[in-house]
């Protein structure tokens, strides 16, 4: 038992610190989310230097071998600085799925150059009609003189815009699932642009009858590496909300003690007092809950999967529940745009609709529960 | 990091849980399973074989004849004799006033009263709460005044836990009332034989004798039995309150109750089905379990900073807000899991006469235990103060 963090990975905790300190301040993250995501930013740039792109991969595909720790701690400060880019989504998860499923001429294709910071990717695995269930996939693929042909609707897909490819998942004739990658100019494709609530660019993705040669398919059967990915891309957002939660009662904390009323600080007022202890609480069993989850995903599937579930389920309530304290505590201020709070607030909220939400989860932890 | 216990400690929960399997009389366990109170005789006979054993102390270091055990293998013992249904030790000597004395006390004090502790030849109780002095314990009002060689003790204390069994009380009391409040105090051992003190009964709802009144009428006691200075009596109480909380979430209790409903609300059947089977009762045991992995992961961080050198400050706050928050809602759930059969109120049985058939004593104490298990969030300092001092201490507000 040790929670205890190696002299490297206090490194990492402390030089990404000062780099989100330093280059995402309130203004600089105004300006970042103003540009059109092309996966190139100047602080991409700044993370393929400093390793983060190759550090959670193992090292049998060239990567860094980073375990679940040092994702949470770079999850954890990019989520303290709302980083707008698309570490998780851009790289991680799509990077994941295509080291479990790539064989060595698509890795060089398209792993490679995604490490060394060339290219983003995007994971398409969630439909309109699906909710979160990642199985219940409704796009076909089907093979015609030894090509596929890809149709159907991915929904909400996120940097769509600004990645090279897509991973695909779609429905084969076998009633398996299938994984492709999807250049973002193939023939067929067409995208529909737009942002999240919470500022990340996203998109739906329509494939019409997209044709694909077989060095396309990543896989046939892509079910176990797709649970896989998602557990380890939950595990991964638990630790990005910690972040953001340790931020926004931070912030909220300092506006108690610097506002008054009735001509005191609201912070000395017992009922506040008590509202912010809360918080806290709600953050340090959340704490709990992303190290648990970040330390289970070596764990075999059934455990993981337990694990995570229980850990994203509870995340998901605690995050909703400082962001609307945040927001009340910050009173009319936290009702504002402007107010960074806000930011913070809405990421905290939405947070829960991404990879499954508490409902979701919590079905998962009903299901599995152990009773002897 | 990482969340697993070492083979050395895994091989140490193995002795403790091989130990309580062989040691732990039966009679005994099935009392504490079925929510029985305990008798002193309970208390004594496993406390004597815990001496024995050399497993009373847990948390004394060896000089003073304890076990030497850091806070993970307390924390293993714990959890161990909460799901082998061993009585809790009884925490007024062992864990509390011995460590008051090994760091304010004499060596007279300490040689005299250690010992004592150890061979289970004192039971100690707390003279901490008042009529007027609860949340507010610096308020307190027992006089003590000093005549010669003596303090002259008058006053009244209040929730005296186990009181009726104990010969020591350990007692705070106002030694200058001139002074700022904390300041004015001082830390008292008293003998429960003295001329002057008389014990009353506090029933609980539960029907349990649990908590005590104690009257102090110009009670002489030595002045060779104050702990520390004069007016240091806060610090040692202060101290007591921060001293090696780790085990304040009663994370073990919470994990049996746990089991206990699961199991229950499996083998209880609710229109043909198991109970664990309704919707709304499953999202709360779901819920709770929840709770218990959170918590449970919350008390390893604070035991593992505690091993490292650490001391468990303000954290333990929230491990007693949660922890209560959790066992209470346990409790909740295992008496609605009952349905109407948690009704039924045989206070006869649940103090020890008597029997029940089998079915109707294994759900004798639900009720009464839930009424019970109120006082997790008050004793210990209220939740509310908790939250106090997290804002305080950990908060700066």
């Amino acid at each position: 038992m040790d929670f205890a963090l190696t002299d490297e990975q206090r490194m990492l905790e402390e030089t990404l610190t000062r780099l989100v300190a330093d280059q995402v301040s309130p203004e600089q993250r105004r300006t970042m989310l103003a540009a059109t995501p092309n996966g190139a930013s100047a602080l991409w740039r700044t993370f393929a230097e400093l390793g983060l792109l190759h550090m959670p991969f193992g090292e049998d595909v060239g990567g860094l071998g980073g375990d679940g720790t040092d994702l949470m701690i770079i999850m954890q400060a990019l989520g303290r600085g709302l980083v707008p880019e698309a570490y998780l989504a851009g790289l991680v998860l799509p990077g994941q799925l295509l080291a479990l499923t790539a064989n060595s001429d698509q890795q060089t294709q398209w792993l490679t150059p995604l490490l060394e910071g060339e290219h983003q990717l995007a994971l398409a695995w969630q439909e309109h009609n699906a909710r979160y269930d990642a199985l219940a996939i409704a796009t076909q693929a089907t093979q015609q003189d030894g090509q596929w042909q890809l149709s159907g609707r991915k929904d909400v897909v996120l940097n769509l815009e600004a990645a090279a490819a897509n991973l695909v998942t779609a429905r084969l004739d076998n009633g398996k699932l299938g994984l492709f990658i999807v250049p973002a100019n193939a023939p067929g494709t067409s995208s529909h642009f737009y942002c999240t609530i919470d500022d990340q660019p996203a998109g739906d993705l329509t494939l019409d009858s997209v044709t694909l040669p077989p060095a396309n398919c990543l896989s046939d059967d892509v079910g176990d590496a797709l649970a896989e990915v998602l557990a380890l891309g939950r595990a991964a957002l638990c630790a990005q909300a910690i972040g953001a939660m340790e931020e926004a009662c931070d912030q909220t904390l300092a506006y108690l003690k610097e506002r008054k009323q009735f001509g005191l600080p609201l912070s000395t007022f017992q009922a506040l007092q008590h509202r912010m202890v809360d918080m806290h609480l709600h953050l340090e069993q959340s704490r709990s809950m992303a190290i648990l989850a970040a330390t289970s995903l070596i764990l075999p599937a059934s455990e993981r999967d337990y694990k995570i579930a229980a850990a994203k389920a509870y995340c998901g309530e605690s995050a909703r529940f400082i962001a609307e304290q945040a927001i009340q505590l910050h009173g009319g201020m936290g009702m504002s745009e402007e107010c960074y709070v806000a930011s913070y607030a809405k990421h905290l909220v939405m947070f829960d609709h991404h990879l499954g939400d508490s409902d979701y989860h919590f079905e998962t932890v009903s299901e599995l529960l152990k009773v002897a | 990091m990482n969340l697993t216990f070492s083979p050395e400690e895994q091989a140490f929960r193995a002795e403790v849980r091989h130990f309580l399997a062989d040691a732990l009389p039966s009679d005994i366990s099935e009392r504490v399973r079925l929510g029985r109170h305990l008798r002193a005789d309970d208390h004594l006979r496993w406390q004597n074989l815990l001496s024995e054993q050399g497993w009373l102390a847990s948390n004394w270091p060896k000089q003073h004849g304890g076990p030497g055990w850091g806070p993970v293998q307390r924390h293993i013992f714990d959890e161990e004799c909460a799901a082998a249904h061993a009585p809790t030790v009884v925490p007024f000597g062992v864990n509390m006033v011995a460590p008051v004395i090994m760091k304010f006390g004499s060596a007279e004090q300490k040689e005299h009263y250690l010992p004592r502790i150890l061979s289970n030849q004192d039971w100690w109780c707390q003279g901490y709460s008042e009529p007027g002095a609860g949340s507010d314990l610096a308020g307190l009002n027992t006089r003590a005044v000093r005549d010669g060689d003596h303090y002259i003790v008058n006053g009244q204390k209040t929730w005296t836990t186990l009181g009726q069994h104990a010969n020591m009380l350990f007692c705070l009391v106002r030694t200058d009332p001139e002074a700022k409040k904390q300041a004015g105090i001082s830390f008292l051992l008293i003998d429960m034989q003295t001329p002057g003190i008389t014990v009353r009964p506090i029933i609980t709802l539960d029907g349990a004798h649990e908590v005590n009144e104690v009257f102090l009428d110009n009670v002489r006691v030595p002045v060779e039995n104050r702990v520390g200075e004069e007016g240091q009596g806060w610090t040692c109480a202060k101290f007591l309150l921060t001293h090696e909380r780790t085990g304040i979430a009663g994370l073990g209790h919470a994990k049996q109750a746990l089991r206990h409903l699961k199991s229950l609300a499996s083998r209880i059947e609710h229109r043909g089905k198991p109970l664990l089977e309704l919707p709304s009762f499953r999202h709360r045991v779901v819920k709770a379990e929840l709770e218990l992995m959170a918590l449970e992961v919350t008390n390893l961080r604070v035991i593992a900073a505690a091993r490292d050198g650490g001391v468990p400050g303000a954290e333990s706050s929230l491990l007693k807000v949660r922890g209560s928050e959790l066992r209470q809602e346990l409790s909740e759930l295992t008496r609605r899991a009952l349905g109407p059969a948690a009704l039924p109120f045989f206070p006869d049985f649940l103090h020890g006469e008597g029997s029940l058939d089998d079915e109707r004593a294994q759900s004798a104490a639900a009720s009464a235990q839930y009424f019970n298990r109120r006082k997790l969030s008050i004793y210990g300092g209220a939740n509310e103060i908790q939250k106090s001092i997290v804002a305080k201490t950990i908060l700066n507000m």
